[in-house]
């Protein structure tokens, strides 16, 4: 094999040209030197630009964009030179790319079976008559179950990792030399996303394909790549081998980036990265992370640090690389006090049970039961006073639906909510007393949907403070400020509307929206899922902060293990809407006994290229759980047989309050996960 | 998928039932009835009595509804209320104008809608675009009396080209209708490519931007094989929608073009039994043209979930 | 500049910036130069007119445009110029009444249904869909030959039925506002049912309400001068477009400046405020194509 690059960028800046004329760049003079079987990752936070870098590679730009400098190649050809015939040649051929959502990128009224007979037509040099054949193959490369079924399907019917799976296949019938995956596991379940990485290392090996793999997780990109480019406001500000980029890294951005995520075998809380990348083209003359950078000089203000060579060899653009090594890159776990939890339970729920189908009138008229399983069963969690409470579990697994439920925005069909020692409290927020509404709050996911984008930030806040403590005039201007402030934004967001605002600042004012009712309990619905890790740090320490100062119970919802181990005091393992294992934080992680923690942690990718992950279990996704026994029968690695089919498995409690569900003995369990490791 | 056949088919149907009370009770609401209107002045005392007594109005609302309805669901539409005719009779040869002057408008109409629309969608904002955009919003806008009149005004008064006015009767077979039928038509399609045009590019606009066009350019898809193997299909499913309400539009509210042109169709007899109150058959040609627009309405919403894969599946799995 | 001293969140800020950005496009400011300038005319046009719109002269009948007569006169020697400036004057203020009212009753109900939803959200549709499939000029017409043809009779009647297909519209775009969060998050707090509607649903429909207020309008235009041609709406000798067109189309053959003058004057109208409303849908970020001409 030849080292001629099979991907080079040189120079390349993009941009847009704005309404006075004027160009923002996107993307400034980036290089990139792909090698023939080298996979690279290109990590980066939102808007660092690393997206249009995969795109430029494949001499593509996004409407409005163009090149403003420099050059984009593929074995030699300058991608943007190329003719429409010559292009269309190249991409999908010897360089393809597997997007981001392939649930969108694959054409909803063409069946899967001809959307891959098409890739061959124009890619391949097979006879047609041989096209069914090689789809079929191409499936099973990708590890699809029953491909005749699959080439049959319409995008929709598939799972996601399905539909990723299949854009893979898509990508591989061209038979390329190079493949540029843009976030193609964002969005996937851990499981689901951790075979898909398996999958992709395989296949690069098997194939002798370069792969370029843009990510913002840095777990992924620890998994398949063996050089990392780290990217930030659309320049590469650090370039090295994976070990060196996430154990020693030379740029100051690369490692509060590393410091920020959250990680599994650590329990303090990540370390936040305060600010927010410039806008395109609002980076100045100095360097573009001048703002937020702890070993900021004058020099840092003025001179566009140039790509060199730091400590270590490795390329980083940096005035003061020498002195990164400073800078801390793992959490001490200083800047987080921890709260005190006390005894006296706060929320209880007894046997919770959740249906979102309600009988049709059709049904009702013919006296049919709803017979199939509720969406969410057997909820028994008591929680204390100034408690966290995270509930994980993967996507279906009713984590979300418990929340609203406890909201009341989501009546139960069976069992009871106590709140504080209470009569049970009423099952929807209608019939609620203004006291319980005030005491219960609710944050969202997504704080482009919670907020209301018509509504100022002022008129935001006022919302709780007039309604629960009838507050007005300058108290309530007053408190407005003070509650802002409480969430480290100052009293200038006031006259703010949402979309004027960061992500990150918006969940600030979501919390503040949900503190300013001075709760006691509040429900956190994956409030930092829709955020970068550096900002979902600042967001988590905040969290943390207020419960500290004013002694709040958490009920913490995530998917992400990692965030939630970093907040909980215990914490709770669902799947298919019914408890699996429930304990202190500690012990669950440290010992996770329930065969699907087993699977759940095993899946978990950590931004260190010497873990490997667990896989045990195949990920399939279960539309809905089995009517009767355990709800893990049908993926279970340790399946003991006809009675985990049958019988709904008994609770086994240890003395430290760690619980799990299951049949077998949990000393039969350790001993068999000891053997296993 | 069957079920979901059947459950929009009882929609279609309690919504004929609810237009069909609604009709009913607008009638009776009104003042004066059927006798009053034909009788005029001379509706009072005695000859009134009789007249009602013969016309069955003394019986109860409820109980002549359900005559009616019941009447109407077998096809017999009662009997108008001056002339003593049969309105089934009536009507029938009105409705077949109005067919085939609805159905012309679109056989001229859809197509090149769809085509200009598509064109417009895929030549976004380039002069094309502009210019067909702008002309629909003219040919939609402009009240179809006075694009009648100016185009009668050039095309059969100044250049004699057409004739520009219908001379044809009712009841005359669906040939004799040409030429007299073109301008109607030009008229009729115009108003209707115009607003199935802005939705097919807008349509194809959202579509050339989704993912998945994105995607098949890097596949390295050819330019047209993607638009018409990758957009257009997907682009044109709302447009069957929208030729549904034009269709519905094209049977309902032609009224002023088949005054201005004085073609035989169902709207001008509308107008008519409206000025001459002659209810019965105001109500009968009422719920013919609600029928066929929940009718056509329906079918586009069943057309829609066949052409659709993802509506289909999702049914079906239910 | 005054306008920068008026905060850019503020209602009239946003109005402001809105109303720019519609005048910024082609289509805006062209469109709303013919509304302005129509309305204007409306205003004082009695004024400027020439001559008496109801004034005969059988020595002039259908005499040709000159520099007396600008325009010419119609079968009764009436002076056509000054009938077409005072022809709108009738409609505009008839559909200028009806098109706010049937947005505001049309827009509540909708959004009242859409937030409610369920069962009798369905029921109220089918009735809405019923009414909706009958041809609206069918539904005019019956009451106007009942009632009469007075403003006090069209403007209810306009108001009345142009107000139901907006609460489709306006239930359609509260559907989307109440999947999401905020509203949640209001109900969470325990807010009433009136106050979400009128805090949470009722500033982010209005954009909708907004563009299709203005399509409403047109539509009533529309319809208004449609009955007036068809002898329906306003009676003679009050100068209307739809009445002189219907009028002079007799005498094209010979005379058409007849028709010209008041063809050009409601087309004009009409498609202003519909190239108003586009770029009104586009400043707002709605798409306004995919709707239906009913």
């Amino acid at each position: 094999m030849t080292d001629t690059p099979v991907i080079q960028l040189s120079d390349l800046s993009i941009g847009f040209t704005g309404r006075a004329g004027y160009t923002l760049p996107v993307l400034r003079n980036i290089d990139l030197t792909v090698r023939p079987g080298e996979s690279i990752g290109l990590v980066g936070e939102s808007g660092s630009g690393k997206s249009t870098v995969a795109l430029a590679a494949m001499g593509y730009l996004k409407r409005g964009l163009r090149v403003l400098n420099g050059r984009a190649t593929f074995e030699g050809h300058d991608m943007f030179a190329l003719n429409r015939k010559e292009l269309e040649s190249l991409r999908g051929g010897h360089l393809a790319l597997i997007p981001q959502n392939s649930g969108q990128s694959l054409t909803p009224t063409l069946r899967i079976g001809a959307q891959l007979t098409e890739a061959l037509r124009l890619h391949s040099r097979l006879d047609p008559s041989q096209f069914s054949a090689r789809v079929l193959e191409l499936l099973g490369q990708v590890r699809l179950p029953d491909p005749q079924a699959i080439t049959r399907r319409y995008p929709h019917e598939l799972s996601g990792g399905q539909q990723q799976r299949v854009a893979i296949a898509m990508a591989l019938a061209g038979e390329p030399r190079a493949l540029l995956l843009d976030e193609p596991t964002t969005g996937l379940d851990v499981t689901t996303q951790a075979h898909i990485l398996e999958l992709l290392r395989d296949l690069a090996r098997e194939t002798g394909m370069a792969m370029v793999y843009v990510s913002h997780d840095l777990g992924a990109i620890a998994r398949v790549c063996d050089r990392v480019v780290v990217m930030y406001a659309g320049e590469v500000v650090m370039e090295g081998s994976a070990r060196q980029v996430l154990t020693a890294p030379t740029h100051p951005y690369a490692r509060g980036l590393l410091a920020s995520i959250p990680k599994l075998s650590d329990p303090h809380l990540p370390m936040a990265l305060g600010g927010r990348p410039p806008a395109p083209g609002g980076a100045g003359d100095g360097c573009a992370f001048v703002d937020r950078c702890a070993l900021a000089s004058d020099l840092c203000r003025t001179s566009r640090p140039m790509l060199a060579p730091g400590p270590g060899g490795a390329p980083v653009r940096c005035h003061h690389a020498d002195r990164a090594d400073t800078l801390p890159m793992t959490s001490t776990g200083d800047h987080a006090a921890r709260a005190e939890v006390g005894t006296a339970p706060v929320l209880s729920l007894q046997d919770l049970e959740i249906r979102y189908s309600k009988p049709g009138i059709l049904d009702r008229l013919r006296g049919l039961q709803d017979t199939r399983p509720a969406t969410v069963d057997d909820i028994t969690i008591t929680i204390a006073k100034g408690e966290t409470l995270g509930l994980v579990g993967e996507s279906g697994s009713g984590k979300s639906t418990i929340l609203k439920t406890i909201a009341g925005l989501l009546p139960p069909a069976g069992g009871e909510i106590r709140f504080d020692g209470d009569a049970p409290l009423p099952r929807s927020v209608e019939q609620r007393g203004p006291d319980h509404l005030r005491r219960i709050q609710l944050i969202f996911q997504n704080p482009d949907d919670s907020l209301n984008p018509r509504h100022t930030i002022a008129e935001i806040l006022e919302q709780p403070l007039k309604l629960y403590f009838g507050l007005s005039g300058t108290a309530l201007q007053d408190r407005c400020v003070e509650i802002l402030e409480r969430v480290r934004l100052g009293g200038h967001y006031l006259d703010r509307l949402p979309s004027q605002l960061s992500g990150g600042e918006k969940q600030r004012v979501a919390v503040a929206r949900a503190f300013a009712a001075n709760p006691d309990l509040v429900l956190c619905d994956e409030v930092t899922s829709a955020l970068d890790v550096s900002v979902q740090a600042a967001v988590l320490e905040l969290l943390n902060d207020l419960k500290a100062a004013q002694g709040t119970t958490y009920v913490f919802v995530s998917h992400d293990l990692a965030v939630v181990r970093a907040l909980s005091d215990r914490v709770a393992v669902l799947y298919q809407g019914r408890l699996c294992e429930i304990g202190p934080s500690a012990e669950v992680y440290a010992l996770p006994s329930h065969p699907y923690t087993e699977v759940l942690l095993g899946a978990v990718l950590e931004p260190d290229p010497d873990t490997a992950p667990k896989l045990t279990a195949d990920d399939v996704i279960e539309l809905s759980p089995p009517a009767k026994g355990c709800p893990f029968q049908r993926r279970c690695p340790r399946k003991i047989g006809a009675k985990c089919d049958t019988d709904t498995p008994p609770w086994q409690t240890r003395d430290d309050g760690h619980a799990i569900r299951c049949h077998i003995p949990l000393d039969d369990l350790h001993r068999q996960q000891q053997a296993d490791s | 998928m069957l079920q979901m056949f059947l459950r929009r088919l009882f929609l279609g149907a309690i919504t004929v039932a609810i237009v069909s009370m609604i009709i009913f009770a607008g009638v009776e609401i009104l003042p004066g009835d059927a006798c009053t209107a034909f009788l005029e002045r001379e509706a009072q005392g005695r000859v009134l009595e009789n007249c009602r007594e013969e016309l069955d109005l003394n019986r109860p609302a409820v109980v002549r509804y359900l005559d009616w309805a019941s009447d109407a669901l077998r096809g017999d539409l009662g009997v108008s209320a001056n002339g003593q005719r049969s309105i089934a009779e009536m009507v029938g040869a009105r409705l077949q104008n109005s067919l085939l002057l609805a159905a012309c408008a679109l056989i001229v109409g859809v197509p090149t809608a769809i085509f200009l629309g598509v064109v417009s969608g895929l030549w976004r904002d380039r002069p094309v675009d502009l210019i067909l955009s702008t002309g629909a919003i003219f040919a939609m806008t402009i009240p179809e009396f006075v694009s009648a009149t100016v185009l009668i005004l050039v095309f059969s008064v100044w250049l004699g080209w057409l004739p520009g006015i219908v001379l044809t009767s009712a009841n005359a077979p669906a040939s004799e209708f040409f030429p007299e039928i073109i301008l109607p038509v030009v008229v009729l399609a115009m108003v209707m490519t115009a607003h199935i045009l802005r939705t097919v590019r807008s349509s194809v606009i959202e579509v050339m931007n989704s993912d998945y066009v994105q995607m098949a350019t890097l596949k390295g898809v050819p330019y047209w094989r993607i638009v018409f193997r990758h957009a257009l299909p997907n682009a044109l499913l709302p447009a069957i929608n929208v030729v549904a309400l034009t269709i519905a539009w094209l049977l309902g509210g032609v009224v002023v073009i088949e005054v201005v042109f004085n073609y035989p169709g169902l709207g001008r007899m509308m107008i008519d039994a409206i000025s001459d109150r002659d209810l019965p058959v105001v109500q009968a040609i009422a719920l013919i043209v609600a029928t066929v627009y929940v009718g056509v309405n329906l079918t586009a919403d069943l057309l829609t979930m066949v052409a659709n894969p993802r509506l289909r599946t999702l049914y079906t799995r239910k | 500049m005054s306008l920068a001293s008026i905060p850019q969140n503020s209602r009239l800020g946003r109005t402001l910036s809105v109303l720019r950005d519609v005048m910024s496009r082609p289509s805006g400011a062209v469109g709303l130069c013919l509304v302005v300038f129509h309305l204007i005319l409306a205003v004082i046009s009695p004024y400027i007119a020439p001559f008496d719109y109801r004034t005969m002269n059988a020595a002039m009948m259908l005499t040709g445009p000159d520099g007396v007569h600008f325009l010419g006169t119609d079968h009764l020697g009436r002076d056509v110029f000054s009938r077409t400036i005072q022809g709108g004057r009738e409609a505009i203020l008839v559909t200028g009444i009806a098109t706010p009212i049937a947005v505001a009753w049309g827009g509540l109900v909708g959004i009242f249904f859409g937030l409610i939803g369920g069962r009798v959200d369905e029921v109220m549709m089918r009735f809405v869909d019923a009414f909706l499939s009958l041809p609206w000029i069918l539904k005019m017409l019956v009451l106007i030959v009942t009632f009469g043809t007075g403003i006090e009779v069209l403007i209810p009647t306009l108001a009345f039925f142009y107000g139901i297909p907006v609460i489709r519209i306006a239930r359609a775009a509260t559907h989307d506002v109440v999947a999401r969060d905020f509203v949640a998050a209001a109900r969470a707090r325990g807010h009433s049912r009136m106050t979400i509607m009128r805090k949470e649903l009722l500033p982010n429909v209005l954009d909708a309400l907004m563009v299709e207020g203005a399509m409403r309008w047109s539509w009533m235009l529309l319809a208004f001068s449609s009955l007036s041609f068809l002898g329906f709406g306003v009676s003679p000798p009050t100068p209307d477009w739809g009445l002189m067109i219907a009028d002079a189309r007799g005498f094209m053959s010979f005379a058409p400046w007849g028709v010209l003058g008041p063809v050009i004057a409601l087309s004009t109208l009409i498609i202003g405020i519909n190239l108003t409303a586009d770029a009104l849908a586009k400043a707002l970020g709605i798409d306004r194509a995919q709707k239906a001409p009913v």
